[in-house]
């Protein structure tokens, strides 16, 4: 079994391509789904072990909203959403086509509204892995935190933490009109996952 | 002069001497174990992530695991000068963040968390003076060498020491 670490940087680039167009289909994805224009950024995949990975997101204490969504197929994974919680709120004025401000604490509506926006973002990110791997992923419905950062990605690191160290996070800025929202995905296979992955692509 | 706070981040072990203080920051379903010398006043912290290092393949980081972390601190806090008989200790964390339908018990990995770092505790004969753990949010935890008290901080069910 492989861990990132031991990756080649053909594999490592193989991995990250993948995740970029994941996350790009994610984009559209969005876009189509609030009738507004999304643009984004050239996605950022890195590795990065575990004490920095909370650094990339803007540090353990930073309080965030967390999607996390597991896959139980014959590639077992988790896909975790990760975005800072004011630019969450902001998210879910246009989402829900409220005044912007309107939405700043977490009823059953909001909760409701983000999970879908997770579900929709997290399911065309598992479509491009499909293409690619001729797999099929069925996603379980997604299970949202908000709290520290570091207490999210501590849960869902410890799924790969038995053989790893590290982890693949990817970082997505969408730009509607003039404002950017910082949003972090996290592809999170299980140990025998990423081989599998790596063979199904070609870069075994 | 050395800083006054120490940081642990995920999977680490740090050691300090009064009057610094250890700080773990955003514990999830990981535990912050501290443990302390009341005489000579050195205190260590291990943010562990999982419970048992023997179902791993391999263990390169011991810090990671409650079983081989807790040991790895003992024997760093014993060159700092502390007796090992004197050594008490307090937790916290331990939570579950995310809340599946229907969970199996490899979810429930707070609580896993939690035994495991009790009874290498208890293996170790090192008694647990306070623990602060289970529920379902997140920890920062500061912890005096000074004189032995737990800051457990929340972002929405306040603040405490144990």
């Amino acid at each position: 079994m492989k861990d990132y670490s031991e990756l080649t940087q053909l594999q490592l680039d193989a991995v990250k391509e993948i995740s970029n167009i994941g996350a790009g289909n994610a984009a559209t994805a969005l876009s189509q789904m609030i009738g507004r224009k999304i643009d984004m950024t050239v996605p950022q995949a890195s590795i990065a072990p575990f004490p920095q990975i909370v650094d990339i997101v803007g540090g353990a204490d930073k309080g965030v909203a967390g999607g996390y969504m597991r896959v139980n197929s014959d590639m077992p994974l988790g896909i975790l959403f990760l975005i800072p919680e004011e630019q969450a709120f902001f998210f879910l004025d246009f989402i829900l086509g409220s005044p912007s401000g309107t939405n700043d604490s977490w009823g059953d509506l909001q909760k409701s509204a983000f999970m879908e926006v997770v579900n929709i973002l997290a399911g065309s990110y598992l479509n491009a892995l499909a293409c690619f791997t001729n797999h099929t992923y069925n996603p379980s419905v997604p299970a949202m935190a908000v709290d520290m950062a570091g207490a999210i990605l501590g849960e869902v690191l410890q799924q790969i933490g038995e053989v790893s160290d590290y982890a693949l996070v990817v970082e997505n800025i969408f730009i509607e009109e003039e404002k950017e929202i910082k949003g972090y995905f996290f592809l999170l296979p299980e140990p025998q996952t990423l081989e599998n992955l790596l063979q199904a692509l070609g870069v075994a | 002069m050395a800083d006054e706070t120490v940081k642990v981040g995920m999977a680490e072990v740090k050691t300090a001497l009064a009057p610094q203080s250890l700080i773990t920051i955003g514990l999830g379903s990981c535990i912050g174990i501290c443990l302390w010398d009341p005489v000579k006043k050195v205190g260590g912290l291990a943010h562990i992530m999982l419970p048992d290092s023997t179902q791993s393949r391999k263990s390169i980081n011991k810090a990671k695991f409650a079983d081989t972390g807790i040991r790895v601190l003992v024997d760093e806090m014993v060159s700092l000068g502390a007796n090992k008989t004197r050594l008490v200790a307090k937790i916290a964390g331990g939570a579950q963040m995310f809340n599946f339908p229907g969970s199996s018990n490899v979810m429930r990995i707070g609580d896993r968390n939690a035994e495991a770092v009790k009874k290498s505790l208890k293996e170790l004969s090192i008694r647990l003076k306070a623990e602060d753990t289970g529920g379902n949010f997140g920890r920062t935890i500061e912890f005096f060498t000074e004189n032995g008290d737990l800051l457990v901080k929340t972002i929405n069910k306040g603040q405490k020491i144990i």
